[in-house]
């Protein structure tokens, strides 16, 4: 690594949904922190969640001081007619100091490339780009330096990417599954008339209901459809639409149609990503507790510097915290994952 | 506002002897929550929606449940019966020491609902306000509730969490 780089390989890059959890994501050891506005300019635009821009530049100074970073995700499409959100977060952004951001629209990523010229972009896993071809062009346009990769891709092929592009890699190592082509979902839209990619609301909380049935099963909808029932002791998952669990005429007893409940857990597979040429491990989650930020970010800030250390990394007992209590390492380790 | 039904039966006799009871926590939970208001000013910001909400929390052991409006300027924290519940927006249920810790920000919300642990129904986004609104305090609101009463809220609150941990 040169000294240009934005930081060491195996940088851990965490979430923060307030600025509560930022500080105990600080204080747990993440390298950067990402997070978002209190709008649409974030693909987590939930209720009660999110910075002010007085919140974020006080939240900058706590990282700075402890020697964190601060990553700001513009990573939502502006609707016509709509850029000015956009070009007054990264205003926001730039005043209160953030290290970069994460754009997944081309003409935000224009915008803050020529606006501020100095700013360091981040190419979001809402961009969807998964190719040498699509991420050299981002690199080449508008100077992106790191692409978070979507989650569908093996090791090897990520060995390969790194080869033929100019910045870094970012992966996601625990969280969401997140198979769909993200930045492309409408499913949320198709339902509910909200958007995830210009909205930034993935089953907005809003249109879910849990509905106890007779039986003790516990009905999940969305915008009043059913797209889930589970049994009375049996583990739960998010209430979105990819998740779902189906009936149809060839499986009448209801079946997970796209994907099931489920989370990625990649701990044991961090010295394979390394070794693969990927800078940044990403964990997801802003939309969770402190909590979580806590468990998780101290459980893979002691798995990055055991490897550093040339020992095997311990990433301990996480399942509790996944969805569906159940975790998967996905595409990375094979794309027959189920 | 939508008005929420029962999620589950309550056990017979569990409401029997608690009025009285309830009649003596009312001026304590009404000193709680508004010290608590009164420290957190801006944790009302992140719920502002759902300020005039209803909210029932429910903890299984309890022989009580309770009735929150977080209102910054009125906030209502009461013991109502168990049986029948009132009307609410929002219902939210679980193990008493889990909604301790959900409280205090020891306990992830969305693992407890993946665990079934936690229920929740009516007003899906009030009850998504709230819990972001109680993650952003720093400090433990159950701390400083029994602070409110000296060595003896302290002890009862050490007690618990003994209680808890060895569960």
């Amino acid at each position: 690594m040169t000294a240009e780089d934005f930081s060491k390989a195996g940088e851990l890059v965490c979430p923060a949904g307030t600025p509560a959890a930022l500080r105990t994501a600080v204080d747990a050891g993440a390298d950067s922190i990402y997070c978002g506005f209190r709008n649409a300019t974030n693909a987590r635009n939930f209720p009660g969640l999110n910075f002010t821009p007085e919140e974020l530049q006080a939240s900058v100074a706590y990282a700075h001081e402890r020697g964190s970073k601060v990553l700001l995700a513009l990573n939502t499409y502006p609707p016509a007619g709509k850029v000015d959100l956009w070009r007054e977060a990264a205003e926001h952004g730039m005043r209160a100091g953030v290290d970069a951001f994460i754009v997944a629209d081309m003409g935000v990523a224009q915008h803050i490339a020529t606006t501020h010229p100095g700013a360091r972009l981040h190419l979001s896993v809402q961009a969807a780009a998964s190719s040498p071809e699509a991420i050299r062009y981002y690199c080449e346009n508008f100077g992106v330096r790191r692409v978070v990769l979507p989650r569908i891709l093996t090791i090897p092929e990520i060995k390969q990417i790194k080869r033929d592009i100019p910045c870094e890699i970012e992966t996601f190592i625990f969280g969401n599954h997140g198979l769909m082509v993200e930045g492309r979902c409408s499913l949320t839209n198709w339902m509910t008339g909200l958007s995830t990619n210009m909205d930034g609301v993935c089953s907005p909380a809003a249109d879910v209901t849990y509905d106890r049935e007779a039986d003790g099963s516990m009905s999940s909808r969305l915008a009043g459809f059913t797209i889930d029932r589970f049994a009375p002791e049996e583990t739960a998952g998010y209430p979105t639409i990819c998740k779902g669990r189906y009936n149809a005429p060839h499986r009448p007893d209801g079946y997970y149609a796209f994907e099931e409940p489920i989370s990625l857990n990649l701990g044991r597979l961090l010295p394979d990503l390394m070794a693969a040429g990927v800078h940044a491990f990403k964990i997801e989650g802003r939309q969770r507790s402190k909590s979580y930020v806590r468990q998780v970010v101290s459980a893979f800030r002691r798995a990055v510097d055991d490897i550093r250390e040339g020992q095997a990394p311990d990433i301990g007992d996480l399942v509790a915290l996944t969805e569906g209590q159940k975790e998967t390492q996905g595409a990375f380790k094979t794309k027959k994952w189920r | 506002m939508t008005t929420m039904q029962t999620l589950r039966p309550v056990p017979r006799g569990a409401g029997l002897p608690s009025t009285a009871l309830r009649m003596a926590l009312q001026p304590v939970l009404r000193r709680v929550v508004r010290r608590i208001a009164a420290r957190h000013p801006e944790m009302f910001a992140r719920i502002a929606p759902y300020q005039k909400a209803d909210f029932l929390i429910v903890a299984k052991e309890l022989p009580f449940a309770l009735h929150l409006r977080p209102d910054p300027d009125a906030p209502v924290m009461r013991a109502v019966p168990k049986s029948p519940l009132p009307p609410c927006d929002a219902h939210i249920e679980g193990p008493f020491m889990l909604l301790l810790n959900l409280v205090d920000g020891e306990s992830d919300g969305d693992a407890a609902f993946f665990s079934r642990d936690l229920t929740i129904s009516g007003n899906t986004e009030a009850v998504v306000s709230l819990r972001n609104a109680l993650d952003d305090v720093d400090s433990s609101i159950a701390q400083e509730t029994a602070d409110l009463f000296g060595p003896p809220g302290r002890a009862v609150l050490g007690l618990l969490r003994r209680r808890g941990a060895a569960a």
